[in-house]
This record gives C-alpha cells, sequence and structure tokens, in this order.
C-alpha cells in the first residue's frame, strides 16, 4: 500500500509540471497583457500614459520577454524562494493573497462537504429501508426541489429570510466588527453564524445528489443474495443493513471524495460572489479578467494540484476500501 | 404395535410443514407461488424437493427460515419442535435464535451469496459469533476448524482471502461451512450444485454426504435434477406449480412413479451411457399461478389427462402406501374423496 502511494506520488510530478506550462501558456495567449488593460482603463479616466512608460513598466514586471522566459522565472522563483510572482491587481505578492483566501476557501469548502455526507448518507440509508413510505417520499420531493433550485437564487431566498428573521443577511463571512479582529470565541460565533448560509447554499445542490445515489446504492445491494445470507446465518436486519450494504454503498461515495472536494472547491464561485464571501472564486474571476497572469496562473496551478491531490486520495480510498481493487494492483 | 411405530417415528420429526401457503398480490391477482404444501423432515434424513424452475421450490425454503420476500403472505405452519415458525415475528428475535444455529441455508450462486467486501473468515466466523462464542478468538479457531472440516487446505491463510480469491467450488464448500458452522439440526440446500461445473458438482456432493454422516443434521435438498436426488436423497417430494404432487422415498419413486409429472422428469434424466441423442423433456410451459380455476395444473402438458375429470376440480391427494402419496386424478379412489369432502 506505501509503496502504491509512493509510486503515485512520483507519478504527481511530471504531470504537475506539464499541467504549469499549459496554464501559463494558456494565460498569455489571449492578445494584450495587464499593462494593455491597464493603459486602457486609465485613459478612459482621462489620463493617458505614453509609450515609454508602459515599455518601462513592461520591462520593470519581465512582460516584455517570451513566456516561456517569464514561465522559467515564476517557476524558478517558486521553487527556490517559494515566490508565486506578484499580483499587479493587488499590488501584493500572490503568495500573500493565495495564503488570506484559500484557507477560508478550504474550511468553508470542506464544512460544506461534511455537511453534505452528514445529511445525504443517513438520509439516503433511511429512504432505501423505508422505500415508499411517506419520510421516503417527503424527502425525495425535497431532493428535487434541492436539485432543481438555482444557487444563487437559494442564496438570495436564504439571506432575505435570514434579513427577515434575524435582521442580518449575513453577508460575508464575518461580521464587520470581526474582519480584522484576531481569533477569538466571539469572532468563532460569527463565523460559525456567516457559515450557514453558505454551506447550505454551496451544499445543498450536491446533498440532494448524493441522497438520491444513495437511496439508488442501497436499493441495489440490498436486492443482492449476500443480504439473504446475511440473514440466514441470523443477524439483525439493522446490523446487516450497516455491514454490508451501507458499506458497499458508501464506498464509491467515500473514494469520490478528492473529487468532490475539488469540485466544492472551485464550484462555489457564483455563490461566493451572491454572499461577497472572501473566496478565492470571485478573485479568481477578477484576475483572469484583468490578465493579472501571475496570480491567475499560480490559481489554476493550484486547483490542478489540487484536483490531482484530489484523484489521488480518491484512488488510495478507493484501493483501501475494496479488496477486489487491492487484489488487481497487486498489493 | 402400530401405535409404537408411530410413537418412534414421531421423536424422529424434526420439522412438520402443514399446509404451507405463500402469496404474492399482484396487479393481475394472487399469485398462489406455494399453495397448500405438507411435508415432514426427519431427523438425520435427506428430503428431496424437485421440479422445475419457478414451481416454488426456493421459497419454500426460504420460508423455513422465513426469509421469503416481504411482499409475500404466509400462512399454515412450520413446526420446529412445539414452535410454529410461521407465528414468529418477521426478523424477530425468536426466529433470529433459530436462524444459522437450529436451521442453516445454503444458497444456489455461492459468489453471489458472500459480499465481496469482508474476508471469508470474517462472513462465517460471523454465525459463530452469534451464536456459538463471543470470544473472537475461539471463534477463529473454529473457523478455521470448519474450514478444514469442508476440505479447504490452508485453512488459516484462506481465512484471510476474499472472495474473489476463491473458486467457484472452493466458495460453495465455504458456504457449507459457514451453514454448518454451528452445527444446524437442518440444512436446507437450494440447488448448491447448480451453478458449478459436473465434475465440481460431485465432489461438492460427496462432501454433503460425508459431513452429514459427521455432523448427522437433516436435509432438505433442493434441486431441479432428479438424477442427484437418487445419490442424495431417502425422501422426495415432487413440486408442481406450489404443490406437491406426488412424494416417495426415492427408490419408491425411481421404481414405481405414479404422477405423469413424474415419470415425464424421470425420462429427462440424462443416463451416463444412453444413446438417445435428445433428453425427452416435457411439452408445454408452466402456467402462472394467478387466478388458477379448480382443476389439475398440469392439465395441459398431462399425456394421460381426462378431459372432464382433470380440469373440473382440485385434485385430491392419494396416500398409496406408508410412503408414497400422490395427487391425481388416476388415483383417486372415491373412499379417499369422500373422506376428503367430507
Ligand atoms: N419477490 C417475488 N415477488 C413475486 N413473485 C415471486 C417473488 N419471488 C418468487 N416469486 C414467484 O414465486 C414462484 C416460485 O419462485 P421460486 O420459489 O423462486 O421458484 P423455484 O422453484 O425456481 O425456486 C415463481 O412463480 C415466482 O414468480
Ligand atoms: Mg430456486
Amino acid at each position: 500500500m506505501s509503496s502504491y502511494i509512493v509510486r503515485r506520488l512520483i507519478m504527481m510530478i511530471p504531470v504537475v509540471i506539464l499541467i504549469s506550462i499549459i496554464v501559463f501558456f494558456i494565460i498569455q495567449l489571449p492578445p494584450g497583457d495587464f499593462i494593455s488593460g491597464y493603459a486602457a482603463k486609465m485613459t478612459t479616466s482621462g489620463e493617458v500614459m505614453d509609450e515609454a512608460a508602459l515599455k518601462l513598466l513592461r520591462e520593470s514586471y519581465g512582460l516584455d520577454q517570451a513566456w516561456y522566459v517569464q514561465y522559467g522565472k515564476w517557476i524558478w522563483g517558486m521553487i527556490s524562494k517559494g515566490d508565486f510572482g506578484y499580483s499587479l491587481n493587488y499590488n501584493r505578492p500572490v503568495s500573500s493573497i493565495i495564503g488570506q483566501y484559500m484557507s477560508l476557501t478550504l474550511v468553508v469548502s470542506i464544512i460544506s462537504m461534511l455537511f453534505t455526507y452528514a445529511v445525504s448518507i443517513p438520509i439516503g440509508i433511511f429512504s432505501a429501508v423505508r422505500q415508499y413510505s411517506i419520510a421516503d417520499y417527503i424527502f425525495t420531493a425535497f431532493g428535487f426541489i434541492g436539485m432543481a433550485t438555482p444557487n444563487f437564487l437559494m442564496a438570495i431566498i436564504l439571506m432575505y429570510l435570514s434579513y427577515v428573521y434575524v435582521g442580518d443577511p449575513m453577508l460575508g463571512l464575518f461580521s464587520p466588527e470581526f474582519i480584522d479582529a484576531a481569533w477569538t470565541y466571539a469572532k468563532f460565533v460569527d463565523f460559525f453564524k456567516h457559515m450557514i448560509i453558505p454551506v447550505i447554499v454551496i451544499g445543498l445542490g450536491s446533498t440532494a445528489e448524493l441522497i438520491r445515489v444513495m437511496r439508488a446504492q442501497m436499493l441495489d445491494e440490498m436486492d443482492k443474495p449476500y443480504m439473504l445470507t446475511a440473514r440466514s446465518k441470523g443477524l439483525s436486519e439493522r446490523r446487516i443493513i450497516m455491514k454490508y450494504p451501507v458499506r458497499a454503498a458508501i464506498n464509491p461515495i467515500v473514494s469520490t471524495l478528492g473529487w468532490s472536494l475539488t469540485a466544492v472547491f472551485t464550484g462555489s464561485t457564483i455563490t461566493a460572489i451572491v454572499l461577497n464571501l472572501p473566496l478565492q472564486g470571485p478573485v479568481m474571476y477578477r484576475a483572469l479578467l484583468s490578465q493579472d497572469m501571475y496570480l491567475a496562473g499560480t490559481w489554476l496551478l493550484f486547483m490542478a494540484v489540487c484536483i490531482v491531490l484530489g484523484t489521488l486520495i480518491s484512488d488510495i480510498l478507493l484501493v483501501w476500501l475494496d479488496p477486489r481493487i487491492r487484489m488487481r494492483k497487486g498489493m | 404395535m402400530k401405535a409404537e411405530t408411530a410413537t418412534a417415528k414421531q421423536s424422529q420429526d424434526l420439522l412438520q410443514v402443514e399446509e404451507l401457503n405463500i402469496h404474492f398480490p399482484t396487479d393481475h391477482g394472487m399469485l398462489k407461488a406455494v399453495n397448500g404444501v405438507s411435508f415432514n423432515v426427519y431427523r438425520g434424513k435427506t428430503l428431496g424437493i424437485v421440479g422445475e424452475s419457478g414451481c416454488g421450490k426456493s421459497i419454500t425454503g426460504k420460508a423455513i427460515i422465513g426469509i421469503q420476500p416481504k411482499t409475500s403472505a404466509i400462512s399454515g405452519s412450520i413446526k420446529l419442535g412445539d414452535v410454529d415458525l410461521v407465528k414468529l415475528k418477521r426478523n424477530g428475535r425468536e426466529i433470529r435464535a433459530i436462524r444459522g444455529s437450529k436451521i442453516a441455508m445454503i444458497f444456489q450462486e455461492p459468489m453471489a451469496a458472500f459480499s465481496p467486501l469482508y474476508t471469508i473468515g470474517n462472513q462465517i466466523m460471523e454465525s459463530i459469533l452469534l451464536h456459538r462464542t463471543k470470544n473472537k478468538k475461539e471463534a477463529a479457531m473454529l473457523t478455521v476448524d470448519i474450514l478444514q472440516r469442508v476440505g479447504i487446505s490452508n485453512p488459516e491463510k484462506r481465512f484471510h482471502q476474499y472472495p474473489h480469491e476463491f473458486s467457484g467450488g472452493m466458495m460453495q464448500r465455504a458456504m457449507i461451512a459457514m451453514a454448518l458452522s454451528c452445527e444446524p439440526e437442518l440444512l436446507i440446500a437450494d440447488e448448491p450444485t447448480t451453478a458449478l461445473d459436473v465434475t465440481i458438482q460431485a465432489q461438492v456432493l460427496d462432501l454433503m454426504k460425508q459431513l452429514q454422516r459427521e455432523f448427522g443434521m437433516a436435509i432438505v435438498f433442493i434441486t431441479h435434477d432428479l438424477g442427484i436426488v437418487a445419490e442424495m436423497c431417502d425422501e422426495v417430494a415432487v413440486m408442481y406449480l406450489g404443490k406437491i404432487v406426488e412424494q416417495a422415498t426415492v427408490r419408491e419413486i425411481y421404481k414405481n412413479p405414479k404422477h405423469p409429472y413424474t415419470r415425464g422428469l424421470l425420462r429427462s434424466i440424462p443416463t451416463i451411457g444412453s444413446r438417445k441423442e435428445r433428453l425427452e423433456s416435457i411439452e408445454g410451459t408452466v402456467p402462472i399461478p394467478i387466478n388458477m380455476p379448480p382443476m389439475c395444473g398440469f392439465f395441459d402438458r398431462c399425456q394421460d389427462r381426462i378431459p372432464g375429470v382433470c380440469d373440473k376440480r382440485e385434485v385430491p391427494e392419494t396416500q398409496l402406501s406408508d410412503n408414497h402419496r400422490v395427487s391425481c386424478f388416476l388415483y383417486a379412489d372415491t373412499d379417499n374423496e369422500t373422506e376428503i369432502l367430507s
């Protein structure tokens, strides 16, 4: 098992390098660069920048060099000094922006996922065991509504409800007074309150979907002959359900945890914009629009690493959970 | 004298099934999968239940340990000693204490009967942990022991292997080990060799006979193959369309088959050295037992049918001798009939 993980980790390296090249190449592909966009903005606000000033700016940021030279410098800085480049938009090192937004995004994503699993797996099991009961129908209806409601609409509805009943739409992740405060208990409680709406909004679609998946998987498994064998031994229904079909139904879900995390991580952009969350989505969106290339590049690279890591985690879980796959991989 | 033999026989009684009905409500009416089935199982003996696919064999076997489908309605009685198993709460504590410990069951598809996610040892040990000992070490030892007894070599290693690492024949041995792990009084074997190829089939049958001598359990052996019955059983019940149409000792069935259906089945057994190019099989198809009028279910396929009789009434059962009964109008004597009607 450990040799398998090491092997997979080593295999990650060329993949990530290749992705970083592609990312960088694509980012510099559109005509113009940050400076030309910047100049255009200046012009609209009445200031005129002359060619010489623009040239100077380009030179100082290295934007006049060929893309592969820029790429080389960028990567070298990353490897040698942990320097991810400079964000022209924010006028700050990329690493500080990432540090600020990424950790919060990670926290929100993980909590959303935990919410999704904690809600959908028990409901899925229950719905399957009590198939066609009233509760099953209610959960099914809830599931379809949840899947059909667009995130942004849900966000707006919840904000409205929160505003009407609590007097605060719970925008952002912190109340204004806590934004720059150090972590205290009060700040934590405030953060937790602000997490409720984003977690529901981000998690709702996948929760609804996962209920359907879990229910279907359970029904499938509960139809299998090994259920009869388990019953014929005299095991109680509860024990049978938990040991056999639940385990079998959860396997594919747990093993895709890596991918799901990546999906939640990258998929919450619209929600974050609507709810004014200081998450990576909106930042990334702006970086791409303004061709803030080092920020966008680092970001994309970070996502790529997340996806590769997520896949790795999923593969490891799959191997760990399913003896048949373990066998095939020769472990 | 006669009373004495009767009590002697009674003390040998292990299981008494009486007037067992298992019906499925469907959109078109009641599907009578099992319809008034009665039989006894005697200690240490093997009763064969034979019939074509769909005649209700498996459901009958499952009903004995109460694992028939939830959608079915069951009535009649299945007595194990003084306990009527039909009356016990579905999946309740009492029936669960009997399952796996007094009555065990093995199934047709050994591969599918185990979960692929747990080791063979884990799945066999489960029974032992439930009924024999709470001590895991001891249970593991007992498991290795039973694996050895069903002829699995290297049982310590096999204990830790998963189903996909076993062959079909090995799996069926493991299943037998699981069923016998708590030394049941009755083993229900539902077509245990149907999914295996012929040489393995013979090995598993031999193993079952050997283990029956060692453990002394009774067996209800469900099969569609009368050839296997000759090898395995003491008595045989022939089932057709949810009913037992003939029951007798194996010798009697082979020597003196009465029901046209039994005769048809016997003609369709392949015998070694037989020159026949094609086996005879019984013509026609089995009707679906929904809203059957009162008549013989075999009527349409029967070579000896008596129109105007067989298709007009329920078939009465005729006790031909101590160990032979048949339900067919060819043997219905009027005395018997009035007895039934009165
Ligand atoms: N879950 C079920 N729902 C409805 N009908 C069933 C169900 N299971 C079995 N049956 C019916 O019961 C009859 C007997 O089935 P079974 O005992 O499996 O036959 P076999 O003799 O081949 O083992 C069949 O006609 C089948 O259609
Ligand atoms: Mg069957």
